[in-house]
């Protein structure tokens, strides 16, 4: 991938935090690229470095415990690293956006939300009061609030939880930034909610032209709205390519178990093949790979050496040493559902 | 064969506002409004809906840790609609709950074992009788018998959802509710409970009813499912039936609308509109008539009532749904 034609590069991220207990080793290695108006994904389980990454990207690590170690994270090819508070305050929220996945605690109770919204606009645009305040309205309106300009007058607890979920997005579209990350946008909603914020994430992203990083855990989400993604555990990124070869020839064990694991709505079986055990604890990771004690598959050599992410295609990378066996060898995985032929 | 538990016009009303001595008419929720369904010996009853529509207070309900307001039900042909007290005391013995929370269910300054114990030594179990029971218990659930001195905070939220199925089991219970107990879990260790859930429901000869709003979850664990909205079922039946077939436009929706694990795959989405209505003022005719995309005037005006929509006895509440009679 050349440089020159992503949005966002992030090389070598390491986040650790240091704690009484120990250094807590949150993101511990991740590299990848965002291009201009796609969709990265970014699927884990809880503890798996995917929300650190994001705040990271955005200069937010509470800091002390949290450091950011080493690492670029370059955006339009400047490194946000080496930025000051004082400019980091400026990008955000114009060039770079943010949702959060609460909607009920990232909103400000005693304000209006006219008020979030035209005190975000006239942060960053040279406007009147007057045109940030229709330039709201025409937010309210693109993100499907009903009878915006009575609303805008309400306060957050007037609003049930898709559509504050909804004001989000707006306050988050108002400066147009280039990149949007979403965090868990729709983990606290309900599904018919959830399709609801999905479908719209689409449709603006068509009309705006924006790149989205998309932090869930639901490969369903994944499935539904990326167009690459990267599966993290334990703070390392075990597999990284463009959504439709991670669901047709996933590589990883990780991977693959997580699929394994998901109860399906279109078809019934028997049992869950779960993966067993747990995650590690990110302040004594295990030597070798991280998900070695985990994976079935793991061998000798696994216990002592750590893999490194490695190409086995184009767009596609896996941290495995088993990456090009895996599927063909092992019989449990050759009744998955999952064609395995690549697109 | 009869059902073990049957309930009928199940109803759950909390006030609000106007509490006050004064006041006469009470503005009421109707959390749960008029529930009727049977649960076979040995089946596991799936009980979905959105956060709100009432299935929680259902379970509840059901074992009478909030009284019902209005309706009946019936334990192994038996009325227990007024039982009270001592001998709502001995039957709980039966029916347990899982809890959907791992982090506030579990006492934090109680080893496994006092957790474990604690209703066994309500009900007067021999003290060696008890030990050789948390031992057994403590195997099925796949904990080590070393974790019996330990503190909750000392174990990861699958684990302690195990504690908390340990627990239930210890009287031996013949239904089991269990209320999203894996929500609050991760999708690997999900994976592992819900495996659990099932090789106990085979060696205990239990009966779950499983209340979830995860759709994949509760198509995967159960033999019958009842859809919910606003306190009030839409759609009942065959898993397998309702899941290839929904009657009800919500249940179709509701279906739709989970994100399929498979990128190829397009989709036909219904997208509901709007949210769902306050259960304190709910819609007049059919509570989904506002966001129904093929609601007509009737909808409006009269509630439709359960009616049978296929030959194997999926039920359905729509005023559009073909009947069925066989």
């Amino acid at each position: 991938m050349q440089i020159d034609s992503s949005l966002l590069e992030v090389r070598n991220l390491h986040t650790h935090f240091f704690t009484k207990s120990g250094v807590v080793k949150a993101v511990d290695g991740v590299d990848f690229s965002v291009k201009p108006g796609e969709t990265l994904g970014i699927v884990g389980e809880s503890g798996s470095g995917k929300s650190i990454t994001a705040l990271s990207i955005l200069g937010l690590i509470p800091s002390p415990p949290g450091r950011i170690v080493d690492g670029e994270v370059l955006f339009k090819g400047e490194d946000l690293l080496r930025k000051s508070p004082k400019e980091m305050r400026a990008l955000r929220g114009k060039e770079i956006a943010m949702v959060f996945q609460d909607p009920m605690t990232s909103l400000n109770p005693v304000l209006t939300v006219e008020r979030q919204l035209v005190e975000t606009i006239l942060a960053h645009e040279k406007l009147t009061r007057k045109q940030a305040f229709d330039r709201a309205l025409e937010l309210l309106d693109l993100v499907g609030i009903p009878d915006a300009r009575n609303r805008i007058r309400n306060y957050p607890h007037e609003f049930s939880g898709g559509m504050r979920q909804r004001v989000m997005i707006a306050i988050a579209l108002s400066c147009n930034p280039s990149l949007l990350i979403a965090d868990e946008p729709t983990t606290a909603l309900d599904v018919t909610i959830q399709a609801q914020i999905l479908e719209l994430f689409k449709k603006m992203q068509k009309e705006l032209d924006m790149a989205l990083v998309m932090i869930t855990h639901d490969l369903g989400v994944v499935a539904e709205v990326c167009d690459r993604v990267m599966v993290m555990y334990a703070g390392k990124p075990a597999e990284y390519t463009e959504t439709k070869k991670l669901f047709d020839n996933g590589k990883h064990p990780y991977t693959l178990g997580l699929m394994h694991s998901i109860p399906k709505i279109t078809e019934k079986k028997q049992k869950l093949e779960a993966i067993s055990g747990m995650p590690p604890d990110l302040r004594s990771l295990p030597t070798g790979c991280n998900f070695a004690p985990r994976c079935k598959f793991a061998m000798e050599s696994c216990l002592h050496a750590d893999p490194e992410l490695k190409n086995v295609e184009d767009n596609h990378a896996v941290r495995c040493f088993l990456h090009d066996k895996v599927i063909s060898e092992e019989e449990s995985f050759n009744e998955t559902p999952i064609g395995s032929e690549k697109s | 064969m009869k059902p073990l538990l049957e309930v009928k016009n199940l109803k759950k009303h909390f006030p609000i506002n106007g509490t006050s001595l004064f006041s006469r008419n009470k503005d009421m929720v109707k959390a749960v409004d008029g529930i009727s369904f049977n649960v076979k010996a040995g089946e596991t009853l799936g009980l979905v809906g959105e956060s709100g529509c009432g299935k929680s207070t259902a379970g509840r309900s059901i074992l009478k840790l909030t009284e019902p307001t209005e309706g009946q039900l019936i334990y192994k042909g038996e009325d227990i609609t007024a039982f009270r007290g001592e001998r709502m005391r001995k039957l709980r013995q039966e029916m347990q709950l899982i809890f959907q929370d791992p982090y506030a269910s579990l006492n934090p300054r109680k080893t496994i074992e006092q957790i474990i114990t604690e209703p066994m030594k309500i009900f007067q179990m021999e003290k060696a009788a008890r030990k050789q029971k948390l031992d057994r218990l403590l195997d099925v659930v796949g904990l080590s018998s070393y974790h019996k001195s330990r503190y909750p905070h000392e174990f990861s939220g699958g684990q302690r959802q195990r504690i908390g199925i340990a627990r239930s089991l210890a009287l031996d219970p013949e239904l089991v509710i269990c209320d999203e107990p894996v929500s609050a879990l991760d999708v690997s260790i999900q994976a592992q409970v819900i495996n659990l859930l099932e090789e106990l429901q085979e060696e205990f000869k239990l009966t779950y009813i499983f209340i979830a709003h995860d759709l994949s979850v509760i198509h995967h664990i159960s033999d019958r499912v009842a859809v919910m909205y606003l306190g009030e079922l839409v759609e009942i039946g065959d898993a397998a039936e309702v899941y290839q077939s929904p009657k009800h436009p919500y249940t179709q929706a509701l279906l739709s609308a989970v994100p399929k694990v498979n990128p190829h795959q397009e989709k036909e989405r219904i997208i509901l509109k709007g949210d769902l209505p306050s259960p304190a003022n709910p819609p007049k005719g059919c509570k989904f008539h506002t966001r129904c995309p093929f609601a007509e005037a009737i909808c409006r005006s009269e509630k439709p009532t359960m009616k049978q929509v296929s030959l194997t006895g999926q039920m359905a509440a729509c005023h559009f749904a073909k009947e069925v009679v066989n």
